[in-house]
């Protein structure tokens, strides 16, 4: 623990008493900004080539039906269309993405077009090139696509019952089934004083929905036979994975490149189906193509975050309070197509207790397909459903035993010096304090002054809650959990690269793995290196984007699951350190002395003691890369480094599904005050904090605004955000106007405050973090709960998302919600 | 059609079809890439800028309506490679991550500041209640623009 800083007015621009020595720690200018601020970032769709194409997907109008024929020689016959492809041609050219599932899930197949049935609306079936947007979109219109329609099953629990069946060659709906059960359950259960049972819980359907859509500007080699794409893939690594098979040639035919990327949150991490098709149509038509998704393709048809419901909750607890653990039966709706999801079906484990000491767990875990839009990985992915779960389980245990929130909480959260602490399938929690986080959070929120506030609100004719969010941003993967869902996979542990180089006049060059989307990685990276080097972060050349071709790229770069600040920086340590050794070596053989007798400082390699020996960066460069005569034989530098940070990590143990399924946790503490308008269910969010522990901060500013950005989009998700289908599986919130993102005058007042426990495990003993605003979602159904329930009567808010009419029909009919709780005293 | 707008200081003209939104036309035709889109229905704000001195969202207009128009885009802020007192407090106080909306929200920022030389935080965010940002929480944007209007 190195410090603890209560910032209820956030000073963000630190003053200089603030600081510590090094860079790391401040909050230096960002790179990144100075270009993005002028309009002058270069995002896919800012890129052009001489005669290339605009491609525009033909899309199912329908949830469910079989191609009984596409005919597009109408647009082919419009002036100024280059080309098209059909789902026919692509079960010709491509072979089946792989599928990461067991059977049944295995046997599903997933091309870039729709062949033979249509699975979701805007499931895309056909594609059109023209020579511009408009002319594309033209000739969609011109294709003519025949359809029988299907059946449709909309909902996870109906699509268990296999009535009809997405995926004919999986002959299920179900993708992948297992049972995790750890600890004695059964003891528990009969250990308890009371049992609380939940019938049901639902996590609804929202995604993160980036600002920038998804796209690419792909360029085909006929010489080489390789693919060049300028796209925003988040994790080109996995993408490349995916459609080399797919397209039957090797990795290296594909070379992904970004610069600025528009948003990620996970939505970006599933492109391979579209950037496939678009491969295929840049060989076949000889020219570049483009393909820029529109805002209703990418709420339609491009991903959402899981959609989970829970069942039969049962959970065990002793008269004081002390809850023994949990059962559960999960069933998750991923949509049409599982591609990344599988996954899902074991991330939440990295999570398994929440934040709280429970040892007994017990979850019989369902993944099957609907006719919705496939689902993806989505900000706080698979854990922030689980997580939501621990806190409504502890939220409604609290309010039924008539137990304080807050005591509860205390009472079972793991305690500071029980760190490490190993969860029952064998994770281990790295560091942290909740409950002191849980105190700050408190405090900023004015919790002395509840029972007055309450008075007032009731005075106002107002309902007045107040609610408490605690989760987990689990970071840095071990894949190795991939093992657990299907021994056949051979992943595991995890890497990131980063190359150091320090070039002829002396400039410091970072080649970094990874595919920022808005991180700041250029500024962070500056930092550690500039502190390594003994120079400044101006010195340091940070290449802005991603280019695979770069050759710093290892199997699981990209940018996603909370790991830059671990792997990221740990591969641009490692390297920067490499370098300095090598800088050191240079210099001892310069001078003749030993390189023990070098020190970096001030941009130059000196001899100790002695400042006027010196060598300045661009001498060292200049000597070694071109005046590099009667340096000695064995001088073995090169002055450019290569480095993979790999992570300590085992693989699991399958037949246990026990293992640390990921390196950091980094914890996020929020409180909420609401009050609710009986009359109405209109609601309004009065006070809010954020509490946020990522061991070491690097940038302070850039982890406030991870806080504050996860938050408002959980803000967003608890309140208005959802993805709605009528009974025939049409989204009825395809775009902005229906799907209601905040907006400024949305967000309420926000408090912030943090504590860094440094994590014992990693390098530079920070956490990844960004992806803990799944507790802005736990902080305000808990609020809701507390406005709307008394123990024993009220309503039980058992979705993530309540709108204002949810919230009137939870106080209309409390009953029908009410039933959904029981509770066994002993 | 022609359509002949001065944009940041430059003057263009070009044979547009009359379909063409304005926001293509700056982007596609002009080369003008630093306004962006987000959405097709006039929610995002991404596109902002402003003609003849009115904020617009720049898909929700088209080129040829802008004919004769004076038009200021992100790309004309910074002065001689400086930038402006806005375009340096949002990087000061970290009001952009992705970058993705900044130029569109810089572009209401000044029409509200041009209007509202000392706006209210209400006031605020009822000046940039048209754009939307999915990375920062608004949190540091409303932040930056109090600052520069300071």
């Amino acid at each position: 623990m190195t410090e603890t800083t209560v910032t209820p007015e956030r000073p963000l621009v630190v003053e200089e008493s603030e600081t510590r020595p090094g860079f790391i720690g401040q909050n230096v200018p960002r790179k990144e900004d100075k270009r993005l601020v002028q309009g002058e970032g270069v995002f896919f769709d800012d890129m052009k080539r001489h005669e290339m194409g605009f491609v525009h997907f033909v899309r199912s109008p329908y949830a469910h039906a079989r191609i009984k024929g596409v005919d597009v020689s109408k647009a082919l016959e419009l002036d100024g269309v280059y080309g098209t492809l059909t789902g026919d041609e692509v079960a010709i050219l491509t072979d089946p993405f792989f599928e990461l599932s067991t059977p049944p899930g295995a046997h599903i197949k997933d091309y870039a077009l729709a062949v033979g049935k249509v699975r979701h609306v805007g499931d895309p079936v056909a594609a059109v090139v023209a020579r511009t947007r408009d002319l594309a979109r033209d000739a969609a219109e011109l294709v003519e696509v025949e359809y029988e329609p299907l059946p449709t099953v909309l909902d996870g629990e109906d699509a268990l019952k296999d009535e009809v069946v997405l995926h004919d060659d999986a002959a299920s709906n179900t993708v992948w089934s297992g049972t995790f059960d750890w600890g004695d359950f059964d003891a528990a259960l009969a250990d308890a004083d009371h049992v609380v049972r939940i019938e049901r819980l639902h996590f609804d359907r929202f995604s993160s929905t980036p600002l920038e859509c998804s796209g690419c500007l792909v360029e085909f080699n006929r010489g080489t036979g390789q693919w060049t794409i300028y796209g925003n893939h988040q994790m080109p690594g996995v993408g490349a994975i995916w459609m080399a098979p797919a397209l039957r040639v090797g990795l290296d035919k594909l070379r992904f490149v970004s610069q600025d990327i528009g948003g990620g949150f996970g939505n970006k991490i599933t492109l391979h189906p579209q950037f496939t098709a678009c491969c295929l149509l840049a060989r076949k038509l000889n020219r570049p193509v483009q393909w820029t998704e529109w805002r209703t393709d990418q709420h339609t048809a491009n991903t959402h975050g899981n959609e989970r419901t829970f069942l039969d909750i049962t959970v065990p607890v002793k008269a004081d309070g002390t809850m023994l653990g949990f059962s559960v039966k999960a069933i998750d709706d991923c949509g049409a197509f599982p591609r990344y999801e599988p996954l899902g079906c074991i991330i939440w484990a990295q999570v398994t207790p929440g934040c709280y000491r429970w040892r007994n767990v017990r979850v019989d875990f369902t993944q099957v397909c609907t006719n919705k839009s496939p689902v993806a990985p989505n900000r706080g992915y698979s854990r922030m459903q689980h997580l939501w779960l621990t806190e409504r389980i502890v939220d409604i245990v609290a309010a039924e035993l008539g137990l304080d929130p807050i005591g509860v909480r205390k009472r079972n959260y793991v305690k500071r010096d029980e760190f490490p602490y190993e969860t029952p399938n064998g994770c281990i929690y790295d560091s942290g304090d909740y409950a002191r986080c849980l105190d700050i959070a408190l405090e900023l929120i004015g919790y002395d002054r509840l029972e007055d506030k309450r008075r007032d609100a009731e005075s106002r004719g107002k309902l007045f809650g107040i609610g408490i969010g605690s989760t987990l941003d689990s970071g840095t993967n071990n894949f190795g959990q991939s093992m657990i869902l299907n021994p056949e996979l051979q992943f595991s542990g995890n890497n990131e690269v980063a190359t150091v180089k320090l070039d002829i006049f002396g400039e410091v060059v970072v080649t970094l793995g990874t595919v920022p989307q808005g991180q700041g990685h250029e500024t962070t990276t500056a930092q550690v290196v500039a502190d390594i080097l003994g120079c400044t972060p101006d010195d340091i050349n940070v290449r802005a984007g991603h280019d695979t071709y770069w050759n710093s790229t290892a199997g699981f770069s990209g940018t996603y699951a909370s790991q830059f600040a671990v792997t990221g920086l740990g591969a641009v340590k490692g390297a920067a350190d490499k370098l300095a050794v090598e800088m050191k070596q240079l210099a001892a053989a310069v001078f003749g002395c030993s390189p023990d007798d070098i020190e970096l400082a001030g941009s130059q390699a000196r001899i100790k003691g002695n400042p006027e020996a010196a060598l300045p960066f661009m001498a060292l460069g200049a000597i070694l890369n071109a005046n590099n005569a009667g340096l000695p034989e064995d001088l073995d530098v090169t002055l450019n480094v290569r480095y993979v940070y790999r992570p300590p990590f085992q693989k699991p143990d399958l037949e246990r599904k026990y293992g640390n399924l990921t390196l950091t946790y980094a914890t996020q503490i929020h409180a909420c005050a609401v009050e609710v308008d009986p009359e109405t269910g209109v609601y309004e969010i009065v006070d809010y904090a954020a509490v946020d522990d990522c061991g070491n901060r690097i940038h302070p500013q850039i982890v406030e605004g991870q806080v504050h950005g996860a938050t408002a989009q959980a803000l967003g998700a608890a309140t208005h955000e959802i993805f709605t289908y009528d009974e025939e599986g049409n989204l009825l919130t395809p775009n902005f106007y229906d799907y209601h993102v905040p907006h400024a005058l949305d967000m309420p007042p926000m408090k912030n405050g943090f504590i860094e426990s440094t994590s014992p495990f990693t390098p530079l003993g920070a956490k990844g973090m960004g992806e803990g605003g799944g507790a802005g979602i736990h902080a305000v159904c808990a609020a809701l709960q507390n406005a709307l329930g008394k123990r024993g009567e009220g309503p039980i808010v058992w979705r993530s998302c309540n709108p204002y009419h949810r919230v009137w029909e939870m106080l209309q009919q409390p009953a029908d919600t009410r039933r959904l709780v029981s509770v066994e005293s002993r | 059609m022609d359509a002949k707008v001065t944009v940041n200081g430059q003057t263009y003209e070009r044979d547009v079809e009359p379909r063409k939104l304005l926001i293509h036309f700056l982007r596609d035709d002009l080369d003008l890439t630093g306004s962006h889109i987000g959405c097709d229905t006039g929610n995002c704000g991404a596109c902002s800028v402003l003609v003849d001195g009115v904020l617009v969202k720049s898909c929700m207009m088209l080129a040829v309506q802008a004919d004769g128009a004076t038009i200021e885009t992100v790309e004309g802020l910074a002065q001689d490679g400086e930038l402006n007192t806005l375009q340096q407090s949002f990087s000061d106080h970290h009001a952009l991550q992705c970058g993705y909306c900044t130029p569109g929200m810089l572009m209401s920022a000044t029409a509200l500041l041009r209007d509202n030389a000392h706006p209210s935080e209400d006031e605020i965010r009822k000046g940039i209640q048209g754009n939307i940002c999915r990375c920062t929480g608004y949190v540091n944007i409303v932040e930056a623009i109090r600052a520069a209007s300071a």
